[in-house]
């Protein structure tokens, strides 16, 4: 108590208080003359009395300086006059001040901007109770496709047969159309069983969660809003709670609302919830699957015996359905590793991509502050003349060095917030429903911790550097002016492998931004099977429940079509139920008629396309022909198929005129082949080309698809006339996603995810070219600036000016050539790491590795060649005369 | 001067407080004299090591300060001893009487060797 009484007494005493000095100087002085009229009393002549008042004292100074010493903390007071002290020597210096927190924030700031995404995705856990247990749960179809979505009936007997799982619920996407005073407006949804957000463990903040049983056939529709649905579309009214919203002509009560902390990836964009009741067409088949699956595991089950127990219940029903469900698996992994899996290599490439530049920018500061504790040589000599101690001089360092590390930090903070905001606002509106944790991204605790952390390593690795190096040893050798000693030299050996460190690092940023680069160029030179030029698309959603028949959705589809065409400066429109690279998915499960069947999954990519889809989208015809407008419900069932299919299927056989059904080959499945269209491209661009089917629209209509518009003129003006007309033909169709196709494939994830991790490690890359290319410069110029003399000498001995610039640049190529070396290695081992996210471009590529070589060998030639000339044109009399 | 005993750490903390509590409130001098007289002038005070050592039990809270008039009319600092400054009193003079006993007994010519 008593000695915490006592520091904090002199933690508040370290601090200088005028005050406090004039009265111990008062006090001391009340002292001596006291005394000295006791001595006078005691019969001294006043010389003596004085003197010997002086000599019991111990002397005034020695006095106030113990007093002081116990007035305030010693430590503390000296690091003050420390900071106090590399304040004045940093801001004599300016320009090496700011170069130093420019560089430092750069490397702070773009590391700390890549974690904050990097914690936001992998590290912060998911907005749901003990997430940890939670896991996917889906099936998988043979070795093709690992998973895939549950069908309704499987996950009932899932739910029933397992005992892995505490609770076991699904979700599946669906739009709505709202009605609303402006029109009918398509709103994101999904459906979910009754226990879904129970098993996430995500109670609502307003109202109630669905009641169990109320995902049971026939009863009453309910729906729970998103936060923000509640917000925008409801005003964050209380009273909403029990009020109807009309969903596509069907009035759900609304039951709850949901936290503003809550997020779902898979449905992102999800504004209303509703009940999965199991009474879709695609619910009452099993074979037909729509569903993703969340289950919460038991206390002490593994995700591994989980997934075993799945598996086991899975090869069951193949035995009891083989029909639909032969070759039908499972796969159960942890939530999280399904929501942001996908992410983790690309961030961790980035992550790495940033700490890198971090290191080259933490080695230039130490350079430069190399450089300057070498020119601060007397200044550190005369200190330590005068009596200031080793550790005194080192502390020094240290505190500039965290002096210089906090203003970095503080300024990379600042970028970071920059950076930040601006690659979230790069991110396509699309993809960033899909990442819903990204939202409030920004300098939390996390990020600030990291950033700190960061920070004070560099400022150790920096500060301690030119201590360990410091001439402490050679204080008379400082002081003599001019002298030479062996401590140059090792600095300069020091200072060399530093920048040999840097240019290896810049190798290896410039090899891995070169090898996005190529792959991104590879990806989007892709072959796409069309001619993704001058075409408009938009996506029509019609009520289901007024175009409730076949006949009207097709009447629908040619009015739309129809209208689209006759708009200035439209060439052709057609339809698609899902557009080109968008997915591989939505697919039918064929049977060759005429062929044995033991069951086997063929599964295909199925899209219903109108007559003029392949003329508008210039897709190639192999063989055949395309169908007609006319061939409708009432003719004979034709489908157009792609190269994909012909080669796996009808390998040495022509295809055209063959048939096939569905599993069971019921009548009215049969469909004969009439064409055969180059492989189109409908998954994303960097996956792999399924066989596809394309059925004729009019056979197969649906209330939901994708209108593609190719017009002569831009395609981006033509949209809101598009609009304008299909809502002429029918206020309450729903009109959403509209885009020009090229700009759809440029914004797709695929590009997009290889696109920004390619800019993001070129620019790291770059500045770290830069950043080692001024360190070599830093280096040689330092080193022609103190050999002058030498060269002065070689010079007046008749060296020609060739042979100095031969001497300058044979060093500088020595460093360059090595730094090369060393980065072409480590980027090699580097890229074999990010195999997984170049697109068909090979990690060993000769070229890339030529150029980047040449690149970096570019630069140090032009960052010597300016200290060479500076060493050739020393005039030797002034160089000789010098010092 | 061979016969004069330096003032050992710790011990001074002591005398400043019995000092302060036999003379009442006493300025940074009159301690210092109070001190080597009672010694019998067997002890050399470094009177600049006496200052340090008042601001110690300032801060510690055992002593306090303010400013006052001296007997020749000047402005000067008395220290006083404080009620914590009384109980550390006690209890360090009961420690060290303690002490000196063992200590007397330990060095007694009489003394039982085992």
């Amino acid at each position: 108590m008593k000695a915490l009484r006592a520091w904090v007494a002199r933690l508040f005493g370290s601090w200088p208080s005028a005050r406090r000095e004039r009265e111990l100087a008062e006090e001391l002085q009340d002292h001596l003359e006291l005394q000295v009229e006791d001595n006078l009393r005691a019969g001294m002549p006043r010389e003596r009395a004085r003197r010997e008042a002086l000599l019991k004292l111990g002397g005034v100074e020695t006095a106030k300086e113990a007093y002081r010493d116990r007035a305030g903390i010693p430590l503390l007071e000296h690091t003050l006059q420390d900071v106090r002290f590399a304040c004045r020597q940093l801001a004599r210096n300016p320009g090496f001040a700011a170069t130093a927190v420019v560089v430092l924030a750069l490397g702070i700031g773009a590391s700390t901007a890549i974690f904050a995404f990097v914690d936001a995705a992998l590290v912060r856990p998911l907005p749901y109770r003990d997430p940890a247990s939670l896991v996917s749960v889906t099936e998988s179809i043979g070795t093709l496709v690992r998973r895939s979505p549950l069908s309704h009936a499987d996950y009932l007997d899932w739910k029933k047969l397992n005992r892995a799982l505490d609770s076991l619920d699904v979700f599946s996407g669906s739009g709505y159309m709202l009605s609303t005073p402006e029109g009918a407006e398509l709103v994101s949804g999904a459906r979910v069983s009754a226990g879904f957000f129970r098993t996430l463990g995500v109670a609502p903040v307003l109202g109630r969660d669905f009641l169990p049983g109320e995902d049971a056939k026939g009863a009453p529709a309910a729906a729970i809003l998103s936060h923000g649905a509640w917000q925008r579309r409801f005003g964050g009214r209380e009273g909403v709670i029990g009020e109807t919203a009309v969903l596509s002509d069907i009035p759900h009560t609304i039951v709850g609302v949901l936290p503003a902390t809550f997020h779902f990836a898979p449905r992102g964009a999800a504004e209303v919830w509703t009940t999965q009741q199991g009474t879709g067409a695609c619910e009452l088949r099993r074979s037909c699957h729509n569903l993703g699956g969340v289950g919460r595991l038991k206390p002490g089950v593994s995700i591994a015996a989980a997934d075993s127990e799945m598996k086991r219940i899975a090869s069951e029903l193949e035995l009891q359905y083989p029909d639909s469900n032969r070759g039908q698996g499972a796969s159960v992994v942890a939530l999280a590793e399904e929501l942001v899996g996908h992410l983790r290599p690309v961030l961790l490439l980035l992550l790495g991509g940033a700490a890198l530049l971090l290191v080259i920018a933490t080695v230039n500061v130490t350079s430069l502050l190399l450089v300057r504790s070498e020119s601060r040589r007397r200044e550190i000599s005369v200190r330590g003349a005068l009596g200031a101690s080793r550790g005194r001089l080192a502390r020094q360092f240290l505190v500039e060095g965290l002096l210089l590390a906090a203003a970095g930090a503080a300024l990379g903070l600042g970028l970071a917030a920059w950076a930040m905001r601006l690659l979230l606002r790069l991110v396509p509106t699309d993809m960033a429903r899909g990442m819903p944790y990204l939202q409030g991204l920004g300098l939390d605790p996390h990020v600030l911790a990291f950033a700190a952390a960061v920070s004070l390593l560099a400022a150790m690795l920096f500060s301690l550097t030119p201590v360990l190096r410091s001439p402490f040893t050679a204080i008379q050798d400082g002081l003599a002016l001019g002298a030479r000693g062996s401590t140059r030299t090792l600095w300069r050996h020091f200072a060399s492998r530093l920048v040999v460190v840097e240019l290896a690092i810049a190798v290896v940023l410039l090899v891995g931004a070169a090898l996005l680069g190529k792959s991104v160029r590879q990806l989007l030179d892709v072959e796409l099977g069309f001619d993704p030029d001058r075409i408009a698309t938009l996506r029509v959603a019609a009520p289901p429940a007024r175009y409730d028949d076949s006949e009207r959705a097709v009447a629908l589809a040619r009015e739309v079509v129809a209208r689209a065409s006759g708009l200035p400066g439209v060439e052709s429109a057609a339809l698609t139920s899902v557009l080109p690279v968008s997915f591989n998915g939505n697919t039918d499960w064929i049977r060759f008629v005429g062929r044995p069947y033991d069951g086997e999954h063929n599964e295909v990519n199925q899209r219903d396309v109108s007559a003029d889809y392949f003329a508008t989208l210039r897709v190639n015809l192999v063989r055949g022909r395309f169908f007609t407008d006319a061939e409708d419900a009432s003719k004979p069932k034709v489908v157009v198929i792609n190269r994909a299919l012909a080669r796996r299927y009808y390998p040495g056989e022509d295809p055209i005129g063959q048939r096939f059904g569905d599993t069971s080959l019921a009548p009215g499945s049969i469909k004969e082949i009439v064409g055969i269209v180059d492989d189109v491209r409908e998954g994303a661009l960097d996956s792999e080309i399924w066989p596809a089917v394309y059925y004729p629209f009019n056979q197969d209509s649906n209330t939901s698809f994708s209108l593609v518009v190719r017009t002569s003129q831009a395609e981006r003006s033509l949209l809101p006339a598009l609009r304008a007309e299909i809502r002429r033909i029918d206020s309450s169709l729903g009109i959403v996603d509209e885009a020009a196709m090229r700009d759809r494939i440029n914004d797709s994830p695929a590009a997009y995810l290889h696109r920004s991790s390619a800019w993001l490690i070129g620019s790291f890359a770059a500045l770290a070219l830069f950043l080692s290319v001024v360190g070599l410069y830093g280096v040689v110029a330092y080193s022609v600036s103190r050999r002058s003399q030498e060269i002065g000498l070689r010079m007046a001995l008749g060296a020609g000016r060739g042979s100095v610039y031969r001497l300058v640049l044979v060093e500088a190529g020595r460093l360059a050539a090595f730094g090369i070396g060393a980065g072409l290695v480590l980027g090699t081992a580097a890229a074999a790491s990010l195999r997984k996210v170049l697109f068909e471009t090979s990690a060993w590529d000769v070229p890339t590795l030529v150029g980047v070589a040449g690149t970096l060998a570019l630069a140090a030639l032009v960052a010597s060649y300016l200290p060479a000339r500076r060493a050739a044109s020393v005039d030797p009399v002034t160089a000789l005369r010098a010092e | 001067m061979g016969d004069k005993a330096d003032v050992w750490q710790g011990t001074l903390a002591l005398m400043v407080l019995k000092t302060l509590e036999a003379l009442g409130p006493l300025h940074g001098y009159g301690i210092a004299r109070r001190i080597e007289q009672t010694s019998g002038q067997l002890l050399v005070l470094n009177y600049g090591t006496l200052y340090p050592a008042l601001l110690r039990l300032e801060q510690e809270g055992s002593i306090a300060s303010e400013w006052g008039v001296s007997e020749n009319n000047r402005r000067a600092k008395f220290y006083r001893l404080t009620r914590a400054g009384r109980r550390q009193l006690a209890r360090e003079a009961r420690d060290w009487e303690q002490a000196t006993a063992i200590l007397a007994r330990f060095l007694a010519p009489s003394g039982e060797r085992a």
